[in-house]
Parts: structure tokens; sequence; C-alpha cells
């Protein structure tokens, strides 16, 4: 218990431990791929929302709104029992790959990037109405504007997202099953170490989490920056 | 903006492909906590993989969850520690085939000071039932794990009725559940393999230990052809047959932690 957390956390960054390594590079594909799946999906679905008028339109951005906090373990759970061999999935023999974490984190994931995108959309085509009624534009032709001006308020829509992705425990574990060298992602390992009582190495793996993380923030932040000032 | 789009599902179908590159030969094991915490599976997998090309994917759960996993046919094979329930998993037809493989046995562990003084019992009724009379805390499982059943069997033989403050089911893991255990100082079974690997003691300290209620028996099952006929039997049949053989048993003998053996093989 003598270890500290933190030259825990050093010496795995330092020595580069080919298992972190490859935990680590997993953790990031799984949530990477999830995030862009979800935004692929998720801010058309939010730009439709927000321009067109239908019925049951308030009923959708409450469900929306209410499914940003849906449990990671009951996302799992329903991506379980539709992958699992007894589910309408169970053919594809998708249940312990990275491919059915993938699924789980779009389903934690698309909630926030649609209903975020959704407001954010919504105020700006306030600004924009009159604009665009001048043009005559039809909603389909607003649609990619809104998206494109919107763009530096959905790349931080696009990071929250990323962050429930990285973040989450239950639903990965459920689905992928922490399998050494498979589906062991980077906070299934921090649960797994912290059951075996490697607390000082589970806290490190953690530190080793919250860096990656903050740097993917720093780059992502850095491109908008410089972005914004090239457009002046 | 479409331009952006057309990178991102380019991004995505590239990463699917790293995502989906994967072994063929291997097969999915759904085992439990306390053979992949102490580390078992790290000094035999390799053994096995090496002698037949085949690559072990370890689903480690509660034996309750390992049960429902090969139910749903989600897993090829099973290794677990529940004999009464492995048995019945053969009677309802789930699995063809059930065998012995090892064995290790479960041991009491508590604070040093041991309040209910445990550590003079004469055997494991005594030790339960004095735990229950000074109703000194106690960390239960409680889920549904082979060594939450196992407790329960003991509380049973013992004659008492588990229940009131001192009583904590925890639904957690064995990991899970020492780490509680020894920040409130309770008492608590666990199987001794996950104990001598664990390295979050604290106070806790071994004080019962030996009576052969206590024997923890782990299985192997071949899993039935004809309620999941797409699981890779012929692949699973070969880690049931190795698990049994002598390079297996032996394999199985060899590992140790801290100089002690954790598992004894002890296959027919």
């Amino acid at each position: 218990m003598e270890d500290n957390a933190f030259c825990v956390a050093l010496s795995l960054l330092v020595s580069l431990d080919a298992a972190l390594f490859q935990i680590v590079v997993l953790s990031l594909k799984v949530s990477l791929m999830a995030v862009l799946i979800a935004a692929v999906l998720g801010f058309p679905l939010g730009a439709a929302v927000a321009l067109w008028r239908f019925p049951g339109r308030g009923g959708v951005i409450v469900v929306l709104n209410a499914l940003m906090g849906l449990p990671p373990v009951v996302a799992g759970l329903v991506v379980y029992l539709l992958l699992s061999r007894a589910g309408p999935l169970g053919e594809l023999g998708f249940l312990f790959t990275p491919g059915a974490m993938v699924i789980a984190q779009v389903v934690l994931v698309l909630p926030i990037l649609a209903a975020l995108s959704r407001q954010k959309i919504e105020e700006m085509l306030g600004e924009y109405r009159e604009q665009f009624i001048s043009l005559g534009m039809s909603r389909a032709r607003m649609m990619p504007t809104l998206l494109w001006d919107a763009r530096f308020a959905l790349l931080t829509v696009l990071l929250a997202g990323f962050g429930r992705a990285s973040a989450e425990v239950g639903a990965v574990m459920m689905v992928g099953g922490n399998i050494d060298g498979v589906t062991r992602v980077m906070t299934t390992a921090i649960v797994l170490e912290t059951g075996k009582g490697n607390l000082p190495l589970a806290l490190g793996l953690g530190l080793v989490l919250l860096t990656l993380v903050m740097l993917i923030n720093a780059g992502a932040y850095l491109v908008g920056e410089v972005t914004k000032r090239r457009l002046g | 903006m479409r331009k952006t789009f057309k990178l991102m599902l380019a991004v995505v179908a590239a990463m699917s492909l790293t995502l989906s590159a994967y072994a063929a030969d291997y097969i999915t094991l759904a085992s439990t906590t306390s053979t992949e915490n102490s580390g078992l599976f790290d000094a035999v997998l390799p053994k096995f993989t090496d002698a037949t090309g085949i690559e072990v994917r370890v689903v480690a759960v509660g034996t309750g969850q390992a049960f429902e996993i090969a139910r749903r046919g989600d897993a090829d094979s099973l290794l677990v520690h529940d004999t009464a329930g492995e048995q019945r998993f053969v009677e309802n037809g789930y699995a063809s085939e059930r065998a012995d493989v090892m064995y290790n046995d479960f041991v009491l562990i508590g604070p040093a000071s041991d309040p209910a003084n445990i550590r003079t019992a004469e055997n494991a009724a005594e030790a339960f039932s004095a735990i229950a009379k000074a109703e000194a805390p106690f960390a239960s499982r409680g889920d549904d794990s082979g060594t939450n059943r196992a407790e329960l069997r003991r509380w049973e033989s013992a004659g008492v009725e588990p229940d009131g403050d001192w009583y904590r089911e925890l639904g957690s893991g064995m990991g899970p559940t020492l780490n509680t255990a020894a920040a409130m100082d309770a008492y608590v079974m666990s199987d001794r393999a996950t104990w001598v690997a664990f390295g979050n003691r604290q106070n806790l300290t071994l004080l019962f230990e030996g009576d052969k209620v206590l024997f923890n028996q782990y299985g192997s099952l071949l899993l039935s052809e004809e309620k999941h006929p797409h699981l890779k039997h012929d692949l699973a049949k070969q880690w049931h047959n190795w698990l049994l053989s002598e390079e297996g048993q032996q394999a199985i003998a060899d590992f140790h932690v801290d100089g002690q053996q954790l598992f004894f093989p002890n296959a027919k």
C-alpha cells in the first residue's frame, strides 16, 4: 500500500506497458467510434426535430432529454438482451466483442448529441429565420447550413458525448464481458483491479484515463480556436 | 458540411474494420471471478493455447450469472463452482456432461480483533453461529454466486437465520466484498484463491479454515448441442478434455501465488 497512485500512473505511462497500451487503444477506438456513429445519426436527428413541426414533437423532445440520463447499466442490459443468442439479433454473434460495446455506447451517446444539438439548432433558427425566408429556402436546405454554422457548439456537444462514452463502465462490462486482450477497456480494467484489491493500480489507471480525456479535450479546444481565428 | 459527413463515415468504416479483426479459433468461457481474480487463467490458458492453437476468452462473472449466460447460448463452455447447481443444469438439459476439475476451500476472514471469537471454533457451524450470536458485522456476497450459495448453506447447517443489521448483503463480487468488509471490519467468507491474491486486506485476517464442509469444488460443463447448435462444441470439447488431462491438471497444480498452491486438481 506504500505505492502512491500518482507514481503508479506515471510509471504506467512511462513504461508504455504493452497490455496497458492495448487497453488504452481499445478504449479510444470504441468510444471514438461510438461518438462518430452517434454524431452521424444524432446531429441530423436533432436538427430535424428543431426544424420540422409535427404531432408529438414535444414528446420526442422530452424523451430525448430524458434519455440523456439513461443509466449505462440499463443500456447495457437492453443491448445484451438484443445481442444475446436467445435475443432477436443473436445470429450476428456480436455479444462479447468490441462491436457490441460500440453499439451500447451509441445508445448512451445518441440522446445527448440529438438533444443538445436540437436545442442549439433551434436557437440559431430563431436568429436565421428571416434570412432563410427571404431566400426562400426549404427546411431541408436549412439543415446543412444550420449544422455547419453551429459546428463550434456541436464540437462541445461531441466532447460531452465522448466524455459519457469513455467514462461509463456498466454497459461495456455487460456486453463486452471485460475479456482480457479482447474487450477490456480502461474502465473495466479499473473495476477489475479494484476487485483484486490493487487500489493504487486501479487509481493509477484512473489517472491515465483522466489524462487521456484531458488531452482529447485540449486537442479539440485547440482545433476550435485555430479554425475560429482563421475564419476571423 | 457534406465533406465532414463523408469523412466521418469513412472513419467509422475504417475503424469498424480494425475492430472486427479477431482470431478465428477461440471459445468464450463463462467462469467465476475467483478463477480470474486469482490469476489462474493467466497461468493456465497460455499452455492450452500453445498445445491446441485455441484461444480462450474468459467472461468472469458470478456463478449465477455464468449459468444464465450459458443458458442463453452466449458462451461455448462453463467452468463454475456450485456442484448442486451444475447437476441441475445437466438435468435440465442445458449441459450434456459435467466433470470435477479442481478444488480449493472457503475460509472465514474477519477483523484481527475477532469480536465473535471464531478462531477457537471447533467447526464451521460453531464459527457461523458465534458470528450470529455476537451480531458481529458479516459481509455477504448476496449475488447468487457459487460462494454466496455455499455461504447460505453454512448458515442453514449452523441453524441460524442470517437476518438483522449485522448481516449485510452487498450484491457484489468477491473482491469488492472483501474491500467493503475491510472498510467495515466485517466477517466474510471467501474462496481461498481470491483471499490469497487480494491486495487490500487492512485489518482483515484469516480466522477459520479446515472444516471439510468448506470444500469448494470446481466443475467444467459441456453445453448441450441440441439446445445450442451454433456453439463451438468441437473446440469447447478440446478445452474440457484438456482440463481433465494430465497436462491440464498439472498446469493447475503448478499455479502458485506467494509460494502457495491455490487450486488442487481432482479430475477422475
